[in-house]
């Protein structure tokens, strides 16, 4: 009877000393209980910027700011909270897309060009390690397909808003990077530049929302890390299948729900406590960061995003999780 | 007996169970809200998002940022590293002064409540930038005052009074000022001190500071300064500036309680008199030390 009285006393004691160092992870400021402006049923639909509550027509203003705000330390700050393994992400999205040689590729808030310069380099090297044969059969497919379509002159100009139509002579691979924001887009040229790619990529400015682009124009759409930042996700989803050709594909790379309840706190305090840290002593920006795992937060998990893009109207949707679940590919087909 | 004790032991350790657990709940809620955030489903987004206690900006003051304790430890270390690696981020250097700076920051507002004027300062609140302080007025007062050499200070050297920064990681309203104050007189020091803002200069202030105000920046600061001095410049401060710095800190009124803004018109020799100011060391051209 004793014993187990002091067992307990040794387990409550170690529950207190657990729950006193938490105080080391909880704000000591003064939080009083507001319970703020609760927009009940007015005209001004709210959403969620983070965890705060903004209008939706703020919610995009207040996006472009932030990368407007993080555009020069973009790259740099990702691989400071990722410790690099979002360049593992992105190769493995790219390898699970695998692209053919001639693939036409949008990639939306793709700004920095990550995804663009990855889909490149993949395709060069399979045409470099295609034998000739192989080479040859690729470039009949694709002038059998293209004598169908109109032949217009490929655009390779740089931010414009007109409707841009795709078309491209022979076997060229073409990605064309779209973000909303100018700021991303001139770091991604420079980065071009920088690394010698001046063919097969083109820049466009342009809304993820309502694509400045002609129905059945791409092969792929990939989205990697944009979507939740998008007001409408489901308008994103959409624009998607109707850019898309008829057997093209839709793949989406973005942060998402960890589901072991271990791991989901180390990933909330790492998240909470250690990214905006970095994001002031990096960046000057301590809200910009703030903002973005908040916003991971806000997404859909892996299941509500599959059924979202399955309600798009694409067809044998499937997802993979990464790290866990940290970050999840989603596919769909447009059939 | 010995059960008795036991369960005494026991009914101790419930009680400050639950006390810490309501305790816990109001420190703790942002914590909660946020687990609760992290696993999103679509239907609770058709109900209206609950305005959760996440981060409110700007709470205490313009500017203020909340932390715990752990992100204050993590702005500590970065904020080092970041300002040795890269000397311009000025921003870091004044995060790791409010960061470290707790004990220093009540340490000088008790002081500055037990002086009337100090005590003043602390509710009036004054700020020194351009909108408070008119440049022009300051440039035409006459030769040989305190507001006159400060004005010959920020024009020879191109600083102005608005170039200090805000703080954000000071979590208590009255502490944030006195930081500020802090960073808003370091220049009124360099004036009343007499001492140049070159890097002799600028270390000797800081021993003043760090004697004056305790704060483990100025301390950090008047420690590995001198480590970039020339060897000229070296032998001078060892032998003359820094026993200076130190005779005249501790000699010397408690600036921080001093009210600036009403002395411009003073004489700068009476000021330093009346503040007990040691006269700065004066080196001739010849360089003997």
């Amino acid at each position: 009877m004793a014993a187990s009285l002091t067992r307990r006393t040794l387990w409550t004691q170690y529950k207190l000393f657990y729950r006193k160092s938490l105080r080391f992870f909880t704000i000591s400021a003064n939080h009083t209980s507001e319970n703020g402006n609760k927009t009940t049923k007015e005209d001004v639909r709210t959403t969620h910027f983070g965890f705060e509550s903004v209008a939706e027509k703020e919610k995009e203003d207040r996006v472009y700011e932030v990368f407007q705000n993080v555009a020069t330390r973009y790259d740099l700050m990702n691989d400071a909270m990722s410790v690099g393994i979002h360049r593992l992400w992105k190769d493995y999205f790219m390898y699970k897309l695998s692209p053919l040689p001639g693939t036409e590729l949008i990639d939306v808030a793709g700004g920095t060009g990550d995804i663009a310069f990855r889909f490149l380099k993949y395709v060069e090297s399979q045409q470099q390690s295609a034998s000739p044969e192989d080479k040859h059969n690729m470039s009949r497919s694709k002038n059998i397909e293209l004598s169908s379509d109109s032949s217009s002159t490929n655009s390779d100009s740089t931010s414009n808003d007109d409707e841009v139509s795709e078309t491209h002579t022979g076997s060229e691979s073409h990605v064309t990077v779209c973000d909303i924001n100018q700021s991303m887009l001139d770091v991604g040229k420079m980065r071009a530049k920088e690394n010698g790619i001046y063919h097969g990529i083109s820049w466009l400015k342009g809304n993820a929302e309502s694509l400045p682009v002609k129905d059945n124009t791409f092969d792929a759409y990939t989205i990697a890390f944009g979507i939740r930042n998008c007001t409408h996700i489901d308008k994103v989803v959409s624009e998607a299948y109707r850019v898309l050709r008829p057997g093209g594909r839709f793949m989406c790379l973005e942060f998402s729900q960890v589901h072991y309840p271990f791991l989901q706190r180390l990933y909330d305090a790492y998240s909470f406590q250690v990214i905006p840290v970095l994001g002031q002593v990096l960046a000057k920006d301590w809200k910009s960061y703030q903002y973005l795992v908040e916003s991971i937060r806000q997404f859909p998990d892996q299941e509500d995003f599959k059924d979202l893009i399955k309600h798009a109207g694409f067809c044998n949707v499937t997802y993979e999780n990464l790290t866990f679940g940290v970050v999840a590919i989603h596919s769909g087909f447009k059939l | 007996m010995g059960s008795t004790c036991i369960c005494k032991r026991f009914s101790y350790a419930k009680y400050a169970y639950f006390r810490r657990i309501l305790h816990n709940r109001d420190i703790s809620k942002v914590v909660l809200n946020r687990n609760n955030y992290s696993t999103t489903t679509n239907k609770d987004l058709d109900e209206e998002p609950e305005p959760v206690l996440s981060f409110q900006y700007d709470k205490l003051y313009p500017g203020h940022i909340p932390t715990t304790l752990f992100q204050k430890g993590l702005l500590t270390i970065g904020s080092a590293f970041m300002s040795l690696y890269d000397p311009s981020r000025d921003d870091m250097i004044s995060t790791l002064g409010e960061t470290t700076g707790y004990p220093a920051l009540r340490w000088m507002r008790q002081k500055m409540l037990q002086d009337p004027v100090g005590r003043q300062i602390l509710e009036e609140k004054p700020v020194i930038n351009s909108s408070t302080v008119s440049i022009d007025y300051l440039g035409n007062l006459p030769e040989g005052t305190f507001g006159k050499e400060y004005w010959k200070f920020l024009s020879k050297n191109g600083f102005s009074p608005d170039a200090r920064l805000p703080v954000h990681f000071v979590d208590d309203e009255e502490l944030m000022y006195v930081m500020l104050r802090y960073r808003q007189v370091h220049d009124l020091f360099h004036t009343i001190l007499g001492m140049k803002p070159n890097m002799l200069g600028e270390v000797a202030v800081k021993w003043f500071e760090a004697v004056q105000t305790r704060l483990p920046m100025c301390i950090m600061g008047a420690t590995f300064g001198p480590l970039r001095l020339g060897p000229v410049h070296r032998q001078r401060y060892i032998n003359t500036y820094l026993p200076w710095a130190i005779r005249c800190a501790t000699n010397t009124k408690f600036l921080m309680a001093v009210y600036f803004e009403k002395h411009w018109q003073e004489d700068l020799v009476e000021l330093r008199k009346e503040l007990n100011i040691e006269p700065a060391p004066v080196f001739k051209k010849t360089g003997s030390s």
